[in-house]
C-alpha cells in the first residue's frame, strides 16, 4: 500500500533518490535533542486547538449585554471578544477543555524553546556552520513571544487589559517615535477602538505564518546540515552517528509527540488557566489585584517593577523610567543573544566548523556566562510576583524590590563564578574517572630507549 | 530475564497501552456527547494519548531493529564550484555595473521606491500628539461617579475615595481620576495649589504616570495611592509625589471648586499630560 504510494510519487516527483538516503538518516540519541521536538509538538498542538477556537472567536470590541449561564456577570456589559470567550469557556462542548489545552500549550511551547535554546548555547551548536539556525531560532522564540502576548490580550479580560495598556506605555517611552508607534500598532491613543480585531489577525495569521515559514526553514537547514553530535566511539567532526529516520526513530518521535500531547491535554482538563470569569471584563479605570502576567512575560514585567525611578529630561524631551528596563534591557539582550556566536568568535579567535558538541563542563567560560545570563532572567522574572510573595512572607513589598534589586547584580556574578568553579572541578573529575579505565595505559621511555608500560598515574 | 521473554513482555505492555487508548478514545467520545465536565473529557483525551505514546514508545525503542547508522557529512562545496560561482557572480555583475549611469538610477529607483512605499503604514493610526495633552476634562465640567451620578460636597466621609469622570465622559480611560476627601490639614498644597483642593475635596488622576495602569489601591492609614501592577506609591500629602516603586512623575491634580448646590466641578482641565511619560511630554 504504502510501497505504491512511493512508486506513484516517485513516477511523478523522482522521490526515492531523496527517501533512499532519508530513511536511513542518522538521528543521535540524546535527552537534550528533545526540546525541540517538543517546541514542534507543543506547536502543532497551538494550531489544531488555535483552529477549534479561531472559529468559534468573535474579535468584536463592540460592547453587549451579558446572558450566559455564568451568573456573577448577567447584566455586565462585556466586549464582543469577552462574551465569545465566555461562549467557549462555557456553552462550548470541549471549549473549555480547547482553550486550557491552548494555553498550557503555548506556556509549554515557550518552556521548550526556552530550554532548547539553552541546550544549543551550553552545549556550542549554535558554532560555525549553525549561526542561521541560531538567528532562526532566536527570532522563532521573539515570534513565540508575541504570539503568547496577543493571544493572551485576546479575551479582552481586566487582566490581559491591564498588560495591553502597560505594552502600549512601554511602547510610548521610546525617544522620537514612542507615541507613534503606539498609536500606528494600537490605531491610536490607548485604549483604542479596533485593537482586538488587530490582535487577533497578529495572533492568528501574521505571527503564526512567520513561525510555520521559520520552523520550515529551521528544520530544513537542520536536515541539510545533520545533526551536532556528542563525541564518543567511531564519533567525528565529518559523520553523524545515531538511530535510522526509519523506523526507529519516527516512532521514538512519535512517542515523544503523543507524550506533548497527553501532558498539554491532562493540564486543560484538570488545571485551570486564565478564567477570565474571574477577573472580569477590561474597563480602564479597574485594575486587577494581585496582577501578574504569563510566564514567559514575567522577566520584562518584573524588570519593569525594579526598575529605578529615574528619568532623563534632556533639551525639553523626556526619556521616561521605565525605556531602561522595557525596552532598552530586552533590546541589549536580544542583541547579545544574537551576535552571540561571533562574540564567541572573537573571543576565542575559533574560525572552524563544529560538528561535535561540547560538554557544558569543558568550557568553563561559556557554561558561567550563561549561566550568569539565565540568573539575571530569573531574578527579574521572580521579581514579576513580588508582592504576591511579600504578601506570603509578610515583609514589605518595598523591601522585596530591593531584595530583588540587590539579587538583579549580585546574582549573575555570584553564579558566573560558581558555575566556572563547578565546571572546573567536574572536568577533573571526569579526568580521573577515564584514567581509571582499564583500556588505558602509560608509555613510559626508559634511559635506554625502551618502553615501559604502567598504570596512568591520577592526575589532579 | 533474557531477550526474547523481555521482547514479549514489553509487546504485551504495548498492547495493553493500545488497548486502553483505544477504550480511552471511545470514552472521550462518550464523555464529550454525555457531560460538560472538562476534567472528564481531558481524562480520557489524555488517556488515549499516553497510551499512544507508550506504544510507540516501546515500539522504538525495544521492538525495532536496534542499529546504529554512520552518515557522512560535507558541508561547503568544493573548491573548483566555489570559484565557478564566484566568477560567474563577477562575470554579471559586471556587465550590469559597467552602466554606471544606469546602474546608479537603478539604485535610486529601487530605493526611493522603497521609501514610497512606506508610507502608508502613516495611515495604520491617527496623529497621537494631540489627544495625549488633554483630556475629556473641561472648566465647569461636574464630577460625577462610575454611575453617572454627579457628586456633592458632603457626600463623602472623611478619610473616603471614589473613582469619579468628567460629566459625559463616564468610563473614559485617560479622564479618569480619584476624589478623596483628606482629613482637614493633611494635604501640604503649594501655594499655586491653595485653591484646587476645597474643604478636603482632592482630585487626582488615576492613570499611574509609570506605566499607565490605573492605581486602585488605597493605604488609609498612611495616605498612600498604591499602583498594584509595579508598586508605584504616591504620597496624597504631599500632592501624590511618588514615594516608593518606579514611578518619576506625581498623579496630575485636577483643579476643583465647590458650586452652586455643593456639586463638585472641574476648574479647567489637568495642567500637564496624565499618564506615563514620553518624549514629546517636556521636563
Amino acid at each position: 500500500m504504502i510501497a505504491k504510494l512511493m512508486l506513484w510519487l516517485d513516477d511523478r516527483l523522482g522521490t526515492s533518490s531523496f527517501t533512499s538516503r532519508a530513511f536511513r538518516k542518522a538521528f543521535p540519541d540524546h535527552w537534550s535533542f528533545m526540546l525541540g521536538e517538543i517546541a514542534l509538538y507543543s506547536f502543532a498542538s497551538l494550531l489544531a486547538t488555535g483552529i477549534f477556537l479561531g472559529l468559534l472567536f468573535d474579535a468584536s470590541d463592540t460592547h453587549q449585554i451579558y446572558h450566559g449561564p455564568y451568573a456573577p456577570l448577567v447584566g455586565v456589559s462585556v466586549s464582543g471578544a469577552y462574551a465569545s470567550t465566555m461562549r467557549i469557556s462555557f456553552e462550548t462542548q470541549a471549549g473549555l477543555m480547547i482553550r486550557q489545552i491552548h494555553h498550557w500549550s503555548a506556556l509549554l511551547f515557550c518552556a521548550a524553546i526556552v530550554t532548547h535554546m539553552a541546550r544549543i548555547f551550553f552545549t556550542g551548536a549554535f558554532r560555525k556552520p549553525r549561526e542561521i539556525n541560531w538567528i532562526i531560532g532566536l527570532t522563532l522564540l521573539l515570534l513565540a513571544l508575541g504570539a503568547g502576548f496577543t493571544g493572551y490580550s485576546l479575551p479582552d479580560d481586566l487582566l490581559s487589559g491591564t498588560g495591553l495598556r502597560i505594552a502600549a506605555s512601554i511602547a510610548m517611552t521610546i525617544p522620537f517615535v514612542g507615541v507613534w508607534i503606539e498609536s500606528l500598532f494600537f490605531g491610536g491613543p490607548f485604549p483604542a477602538p479596533q485593537i482586538t480585531g488587530r490582535l487577533f489577525f497578529t495572533h492568528v495569521f501574521l505571527l503564526p505564518s512567520l513561525i510555520v515559514g521559520l520552523i520550515a526553514v529551521h528544520m530544513a537547514i537542520l536536515w541539510h546540515q545533520k545533526h551536532t553530535q556528542f563525541r564518543g566511539p567511531e564519533r567525528t567532526e565529518s559523520n553523524v552517528v545515531g538511530s535510522p529516520l526509519w523506523p526507529n526513530y519516527a516512532l521514538k518521535s512519535l512517542g515523544l509527540g503523543f507524550a506533548s500531547f497527553a501532558v498539554v491535554v491532562i493540564l486543560g482538563g484538570f488545571f485551570q488557566i486564565n478564567p477570565i470569569w474571574q477577573y472580569g471584563p477590561y474597563d480602564p479605570s479597574l485594575v486587577a489585584s494581585p496582577a501578574q502576567p504569563d510566564w514567559y512575560v514575567g522577566w520584562l514585567d518584573g524588570a519593569l517593577r525594579l526598575g529605578l525611578p529615574i528619568a532623563v529630561h534632556i533639551f525639553g524631551h523626556t526619556i521616561p523610567a521605565a525605556f531602561l528596563p522595557g525596552i532598552v534591557f530586552p533590546l541589549v539582550a536580544f542583541t547579545l543573544l544574537y551576535l552571540w556566536p561571533w562574540i564567541e568568535r572573537w573571543i576565542t579567535k575559533d574560525d572552524r566548523a563544529h560538528n561535535l558538541l561540547d560538554m557544558p563542563r569543558d568550557v568553563p567560560w561559556r557554561t558561567a556566562t550563561g549561566a550568569a545570563i539565565l540568573a539575571f532572567f530569573l531574578v527579574t522574572t521572580l521579581a514579576a510576583s513580588d508582592d504576591v510573595q511579600a504578601r506570603l512572607i509578610a515583609i514589605p513589598v518595598e523591601t522585596l524590590t530591593r531584595v530583588y534589586q540587590g539579587l538583579g547584580i549580585a546574582l549573575p556574578i555570584l553564579a558566573w563564578f560558581a558555575v566556572f568553579q563547578l565546571c572546573r572541578e567536574l572536568q577533573a573529575r571526569a579526568i580521573q574517572r577515564a584514567m581509571k579505565d582499564p583500556r588505558i595505559v602509560e608509555y613510559v621511555r626508559s634511559p635506554e630507549g625502551g618502553f615501559d608500560e604502567q598504570q596512568p598515574t591520577s592526575v589532579t | 530475564m533474557n531477550a526474547p521473554a523481555r521482547g514479549s513482555t514489553l509487546q504485551r505492555i504495548a498492547a495493553l497501552a493500545l488497548l486502553i487508548s483505544l477504550c480511552a478514545s471511545v470514552g472521550f467520545a462518550v464523555a464529550y456527547s454525555t457531560t460538560e465536565s472538562a476534567q472528564l473529557q481531558g481524562l480520557a483525551l489524555g488517556v488515549a494519548l499516553a497510551g499512544l505514546a507508550v506504544a510507540f514508545s516501546i515500539w522504538g525503542t525495544s521492538l525495532v531493529a536496534q542499529e546504529q547508522v554512520v552518515d557522512q557529512r560535507e558541508m561547503a562545496s568544493p573548491d573548483w564550484e566555489r570559484r565557478t560561482a564566484a566568477a560567474e557572480l563577477e562575470a554579471g555583475t559586471h556587465q550590469i555595473g559597467r552602466r554606471h549611469l544606469l546602474s546608479r538610477l537603478l539604485g535610486a529607483a529601487l530605493g526611493v521606491f522603497g521609501v514610497a512605499a512606506l508610507f502608508p503604514i502613516r495611515s495604520l493610526g491617527p496623529n497621537p500628539n494631540p489627544q495625549l495633552f488633554k483630556t475629556k476634562w473641561t472648566p465647569g465640567a461636574r464630577l460625577v461617579r462610575e454611575d453617572g451620578k454627579p457628586v456633592r460636597a458632603g457626600e463623602l466621609e472623611v478619610g473616603s475615595i471614589v473613582t469619579i469622570f468628567p460629566e459625559g465622559f463616564v468610563g473614559d480611560a485617560s479622564s479618569q481620576a480619584l476624589l478623596l476627601r483628606l482629613a482637614p490639614g493633611t494635604l501640604h498644597a503649594t501655594p499655586d495649589r491653595a485653591d484646587w483642593s476645597p474643604q478636603g475635596y482632592v482630585v487626582f488622576s488615576k492613570v499611574c504616570t509609570h506605566a499607565g495602569c490605573p492605581v486602585g489601591l488605597y493605604r488609609q492609614s498612611t495616605q498612600e495611592l498604591l499602583c498594584p501592577c509595579h508598586q508605584s506609591t504616591f504620597n496624597l500629602a504631599e500632592q501624590a509625589k511618588p514615594i516608593s516603586g518606579p514611578a518619576t512623575r506625581a498623579l496630575p491634580q485636577l483643579p476643583i471648586r465647590i458650586a452652586e448646590n455643593g456639586y463638585l466641578r472641574a476648574q479647567s482641565d489637568f495642567h500637564e499630560p496624565v499618564g506615563p511619560g514620553f518624549w514629546e511630554r517636556g521636563g
